[in-house]
């Protein structure tokens, strides 16, 4: 089931404490730039892998568990944000 | 208290059922009445979290269908293998109870005083935040012109399709044209395919306009009609796009 950004804005506005679906990120693999609501998101894993749209590399993986968050974020290289 | 602090910014709350409305046969409208709600912006969703008597939990997201003016309304699809949606379509009651927390995202939003004339293209379920922003259109009595592409399979699956009937034939600035892509009803005025770069360009405003495009459906939807769009001279960075329609349950 492929979703995008959008459908994670509330697991991002939880984990970041802001609005997360504007920020521009850039994959690290490709360079492609674009909101994170753009992204790729594929929610049946056992937690959240974002991919990015143009090269299908890995950005961002999040695992909850009742107590803890992992959250990897090795693929994005940068985001950008509204101050 | 960090984690007080935290969650302080996007709190799960109960909200109370106070009306459900069948669009379609597999698609209901329920109103909501979230005792903390800080008023939303058309394009938004809220998370709903369901709870098994076992503990286990399933998330889904669902977009909001009124205007920023209205009651908190949301328009569910029901799939049928899905865990959130056929208990929110044919369960769930007026006077229950339903966790959720929003309204949430920034990207899909239009705002009225946005001056640029607004091309939106639904495919299924996905016209329900695109009504949210028609309705505040409304709501507000902005003048933005608006054209509304919106593809189903059948008549019957069309969602709102009384209040689209009036919306059109009010003239005042909300143009709809609909496609029917399974089965037409006879006498059926309206396109009969999925939506093709020939249509969009029949529908769209030319991309000089520069218009504000906002496109939600399935994802296979979204990316056909996204490239058809580019093909007809859109800039990319200009369509908005949220692809859920269909999927998700």
């Amino acid at each position: 089931m492929m979703l995008d950004g959008n459908a994670i804005g509330g697991m991002m506005l939880e984990l970041f404490g802001r609005e997360m679906t504007m920020v521009v990120s850039t994959c690290r693999s490709c360079g492609a730039t674009g909101p994170l609501a753009s992204v790729d998101v594929y929610m049946k894993a056992p937690g959240v892998v974002v991919r990015c749209r143009t090269c299908e590399s890995v950005l961002m993986k999040i695992v909850r568990s009742p107590k803890r968050v992992w959250l990897d974020i090795d693929g994005i290289r940068m985001m950008q944000m509204e101050a | 208290m960090e984690g007080t602090a935290v969650l302080g910014r996007l709190t799960w709350q109960v909200a109370q059922v106070t009306g459900a409305k069948q669009e379609t046969p597999r698609v209901r409208t329920i109103t909501l009445a979230p005792p903390g709600w800080p008023g939303h912006r058309a394009g938004q969703h809220v998370d709903v979290c369901l709870t098994a008597e076992d503990g286990y939990q399933a998330e889904r997201s669902y977009s909001i269908a009124s205007a920023p003016e209205q009651a908190l309304e949301l328009t569910v699809e029901r799939l049928d293998d899905g865990e959130v949606s056929p208990y929110l379509v044919d369960e769930l009651q007026p006077g229950d109870g339903l966790d959720l927390r929003g309204p949430i995202g920034g990207y899909f939003v239009w705002e009225a005083d946005d001056p640029r004339p607004v091309f939106l293209v639904a495919g299924g379920s996905g016209v329900v935040p695109l009504m949210a922003m028609i309705r505040h259109r409304s709501a507000t009595r902005s003048t933005t012109p608006m054209r509304l592409l919106y593809s189903s399979r059948t008549i019957e699956d069309v969602i709102y399709r009384a209040e689209l009937d009036d919306v059109a034939a009010a003239r005042n600035g909300v143009e709809v044209t609909q496609t029917l892509t399974r089965a037409q009803p006879e006498g059926w005025t309206g396109y009969a395919r999925r939506i093709d770069p020939d249509m969009l360009r029949e529908v769209a405003w030319p991309p000089t306009e520069k218009p504000a495009v906002y496109v939600c459906g399935a994802t296979l939807f979204v990316q056909a009609v996204t490239e058809g769009l580019v093909g007809l001279g859109y800039d990319p960075l200009t369509v908005r796009t949220e692809r859920y329609g269909g999927i998700g349950g």
